[in-house]
């Protein structure tokens, strides 16, 4: 992100640890489960990049990954199934601020979220948005999701789904996002790397995040990646390459990739609007009209 | 019945795309001008071309609030017109037309056809010729001079250059010419205000409320009949620095408002019913999390997609269902162009004080329609009371958002402070916002946390000024409306009253919280009482009884899209007060 709050005064600042950014309360996930990973790897990238908890807003709907921000030591707002991204938006253009980081799930993000996904991409608007997609919703304890395979025997596909999955990445690229990766939660370590990148990255940012439902989802598991991933960066991936991008991010059999598929360059929505050039957020203006408004309102009705 | 002494209708029927707002506009501004008061009602269709519109153009020296029973002039640019209208026109009163294309019908005695050679005395081909030339009869008719028409012509023209206004000034003083020398003027003159006025629709009025509230972040999908408001804002955006955003839906629409209003910015949309049954769950997210957050919902004929143009109120249960859950939130419907005004400032300052949503009711009759406004009755620096806000400062140990406070109301600090760093959540939660399911489901917990969100509303209704009773304390009868009735009713009442009847009226503006003590009070003293509602099943009466446990004595109901005039309330209350019936529906004449 390109903005950052400025110092509010001139203690020195002590540097946090990932430790620091511990929420109120121990995480109810299920033992194993990948989300730990993204939660771990989120705290770590905080820390590093020298981010203050109050600079920070996370922002998820619902399910067992968007439980999010309250393990995470930071503002946060726990919103409706499937619209964080859109809360999120409103958030970042209220206070421009603050990071805005959006956390979810693939049922929370890709189904019922789906239309605010496209939208919020191709607005380009200033948000890192991480989603622990386990290819199934857990929350309601094991139904398929929008990016389960096809075949996967799920308490709503007892015969298993024979709709298709949809794919993030490519979603994500087609839409307009400038900035589109993929992780495991785990390597927190190469994940962390990605996050740090994406808070940095001034627009919209996707992190597809393969984060294992232990309890739900047994044929996506933590093995069943390790077997397979391997790192775009140890090819030589070229970032400003969509198509290649789009077809590495395709593959889903023996070779699973994840790192920065694409990234570029654009305006965000937040820089495009002469309403945010002022530096005082928009939320923390004073209200009330002066003069001049109130004359030049007034003479268009005459 | 006239209510000043000039009180003027001028109609003008035709189909879309045949530009009857530009003579609107133009008569429109030349009489508010002058500083007289003006109603105007759009007939109109959700169709670009074709159909059938109809504009109401209703002129007086004294204050109106509705457009009215009669007509005096009629300007049909259509044959339709001509056949739908004649026959409603009437004696004393004046019907425009091209002769060259409309064929007109057996006027009525008194009623006098004027119709214009428009291909004749036109120097162009130009199609709206007919228009700009009835205008110019009209200007005539009404004893206007012809250059204040030239001088409204030219400002309306302005942008499209001097050759536009030149041909437009010509083929109007033609018709001009035509109409002194073949047509009998009104022999009254056109009055002139103490001042001039000004001219905004009721979406205007309650966007220029936000607006002057403070709004910072205005977003919306566009649906009739609220789109207005979102013009309104867009085109106001930069000049006062609002966020002004169209987004994919309108549940992105309603998420988006409470993201940016978490934030401290005020912020609001506006939508019609189908746009707000898709905002429903986000309002009691609003309610849950305790962000403060207005809602406008601009009632249109429904349901489902229903009649895109018309007006009705048939969304009142809908906003009082609307979301899952008992919670708290403000429900309102103004009455009047300037209550939508003056409204929007109080209800935010109510929502800030009381952390929770705030719905508005509108209507299209009242949200569409274009009234004169006396700019000095505009109050942009309304009083600014933010609640318990914390926008400054760090730290304090142990901060919690959702304090159990005496009154419920738990002080709110901004993201971005530090030392008050804390989640917001839809999932129940505890004072320190740690959610319920995170530990075992506590039911003392839960109950608390119940109890001091509904303790805040406890004492709203303190804040909120009970309804008043207008008209003689021993009427015949009592009219109940509510929201945008308010004007109708109130022409009805004074019609009424010169006919010997004597009625009284309560109009309701709040319907949450909602004055059931003071309502009761006033009906307890009622002779008769009867409900005035524009819809079928009389949705308000039904939110009355269940509130306050009265029944009534009658309604007078309309649901045919079109909204009330005022001799269907007398013709209502006449019926009321000569037999005992349950329901009067006014026959709606084929105006449209
Ligand atoms: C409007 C609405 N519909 C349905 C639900 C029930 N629900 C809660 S979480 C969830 C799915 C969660 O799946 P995902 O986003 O993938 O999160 P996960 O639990 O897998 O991390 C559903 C359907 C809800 N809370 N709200
Ligand atoms: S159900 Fe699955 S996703 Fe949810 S906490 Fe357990 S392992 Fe994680
Ligand atoms: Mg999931």
């Amino acid at each position: 992100m390109a903005t950052t709050m400025p110092a509010t005064d001139d203690k020195p600042v002590i540097p946090l640890t990932a430790r620091d950014f511990k929420g109120l309360v121990d995480p109810d996930w299920c033992a194993g489960c990948g989300d730990f990973g993204v939660l771990n790897a989120l705290q770590r990238s905080c820390a590093e990049l020298g981010l203050r908890p109050h600079e920070i807003l996370t922002v998820s709907g619902i399910g067992c990954s968007s439980n999010l921000p309250g393990y995470f030591n930071s503002y946060g707002m726990h919103t409706l199934h499937g619209r964080s991204l859109a809360v999120a938006t409103g958030a970042k253009l209220g206070n421009h601020r603050l990071h805005v980081i959006v956390t979810g799930g693939d049922g929370d993000g890709y189904g019922i979220g789906g239309n605010h996904f496209t939208h919020t991409a191709r607005r380009n608007v200033d948000l890192t948005y991480v989603v622990m997609n386990n290819q199934i919703y857990g929350l309601t304890t094991g139904q398929i999701s929008p990016t389960s395979t096809m075949g996967m025997k799920t308490k709503s596909t007892p015969f298993g789904s024979v709709e298709a999955p949809l794919n993030p990445i490519t979603s994500a690229i087609m839409n307009g996002a400038t900035f589109v990766a993929r992780g495991f939660s785990g390597d927190v370590r190469h994940l962390t790397e990605l996050m740090k990148q994406a808070i940095q990255h001034s627009g919209f940012s996707l992190i597809d995040i393969f984060s294992p439902c232990v309890t739900f989802n047994h044929d996506n598991s933590n093995a069943f990646f390790k077997e397979r991933i391997k790192k775009l960066e140890d090819e030589g991936h070229d970032t400003n390459d969509w198509k290649t991008a789009c077809e590495k991010a395709m593959l889903f059999g023996d070779t699973i990739y994840t790192g920065l598929f694409f990234q570029k360059q654009a305006p965000t929505l937040g820089g495009s609007e002469p309403v945010l050039e002022p530096d005082e957020p928009l939320g923390l203006q004073t209200l009330g009209l002066d003069k001049e408004q109130t004359k030049r309102i007034i003479e268009r009705m005459m | 019945m006239a209510v000043g002494s000039f009180d003027f209708t001028i109609a003008i029927g035709g189909e879309a795309g045949q530009g009857i707002a530009t003579p609107g506009d133009i008569l429109a501004r030349i009489f508010v001008r002058r500083g007289l008061h003006l109603n105007t009602y759009n007939a109109y269709q959700s169709i670009i071309r074709g159909g059938h519109i109809f504009l109401y153009l209703r002129v007086c020296d004294e204050e109106i609030y509705t457009h009215g029973d009669k007509l005096d002039i009629l300007m049909c640019l259509n044959q339709d017109t001509m056949d739908r209208h004649l026959q409603l026109m009437r004696p004393g009163s004046w019907v425009l037309y091209n002769e060259d294309n409309i064929k007109p019908g057996e006027a009525g005695d008194g009623v006098q056809l004027c119709p214009l050679p428009v291909t004749k005395l036109s120097v162009t081909r130009n199609r709206l010729s007919q228009n700009t030339m009835a205008v110019g009869s009209a200007a005539h008719l009404l004893g206007l001079d012809f250059q204040v028409l030239e001088e409204s012509l030219t400002l309306r023209f302005q942008r499209q250059g001097q050759a536009v206004i030149d041909e437009n000034v010509s083929v109007a003083r033609a018709g001009y010419d035509h109409s002194v020398a073949n047509f009998e003027a009104f022999d009254q003159t056109v009055p002139t205000g103490p001042k001039p006025l000004a001219v905004w629709s009721g979406n205007e009025a309650l966007a220029m409320g936000g607006a002057a509230a403070g709004v910072k972040f205005y977003a919306a999908y566009p649906m009739s009949p609220a789109t207005g408001v979102l013009h309104w804002m867009a085109q106001n955006a930069r000049n006062l620095g609002i966020m002004v955003r169209q987004v994919e839906d309108e549940i992105g629409v309603a998420n988006m408002v409470i993201g940016a209003a978490h934030t401290g910015c005020r912020a609001m949309c506006a939508t019609s019913g189908g746009g707000f049954a898709l905002m429903t769950e986000a309002v009691g997210s609003a309610a849950m999390m305790e962000i403060p957050a207005v809602f406008i919902d601009v009632m249109r004929a429904g349901p489902s997609t229903g009649v895109p143009t018309k007006t009705e109120q048939g969304d009142l249960w809908q906003v009082l269902g609307a979301s899952q859950g008992d919670f708290e939130r403000f429900i309102v419907a103004p009455t009047t162009p300037v209550d939508c005004f003056n409204t929007m400032p109080e209800l935010f300052n109510l929502t800030d004080k009381y952390q929770c949503p705030g719905i508005v009711v509108s209507d299209l009759l009242l949200s569409e329609g274009r009234f004169s406004i006396a700019p000095d009755l505009i109050d942009m620096h309304p009083h600014i009371d933010r609640g318990e806000l914390i926008t400054k400062g760090s730290s304090t140990d142990g901060y919690m958002r959702y304090k159990d406070t005496e009154t419920g109301i738990s002080p709110r600090a901004l993201p971005g402070l530090e030392g008050y760093v804390h989640v917001v959540a839809t999932d129940e939660h505890d004072e320190n916002s740690q959610l319920l399911s995170d530990e075992f489901t506590n039911p003392h917990k839960r109950r608390k946390m119940v109890e001091k969100r509904a303790r805040k509303f406890k004492v709203a209704i303190e804040d909120i000024k009970p309804p008043e009773l207008e008209g003689p304390a021993d009427a015949e009868i009592t009219l109940i409306g509510w929201g945008s009735t308010y004007g109708v009713i109130r022409e009805a009442v004074e019609i009424l009253a010169q006919q010997g009847v004597a009625v009284n009226h309560l109009a309701i503006k709040w319907i949450v919280p909602f004055h059931g003590e003071a309502i009761t009070e006033i009906l307890s003293k009622s002779k008769r009482v009867v409900v005035v509602e524009n819809s079928f099943s009389g949705q308000f009466y039904r939110y009355m009884r269940s509130e306050t446990g009265l029944s009534v004595d009658g309604h007078i109901r309309k649901y045919d899209g079109e909204p009330f005039i005022p001799h269907h309330i007398v013709d209502g209350v006449k019926a009321h007060l000569a037999e005992k019936i349950e329901c009067f529906v006014p026959y709606q004449e084929a105006i449209t």
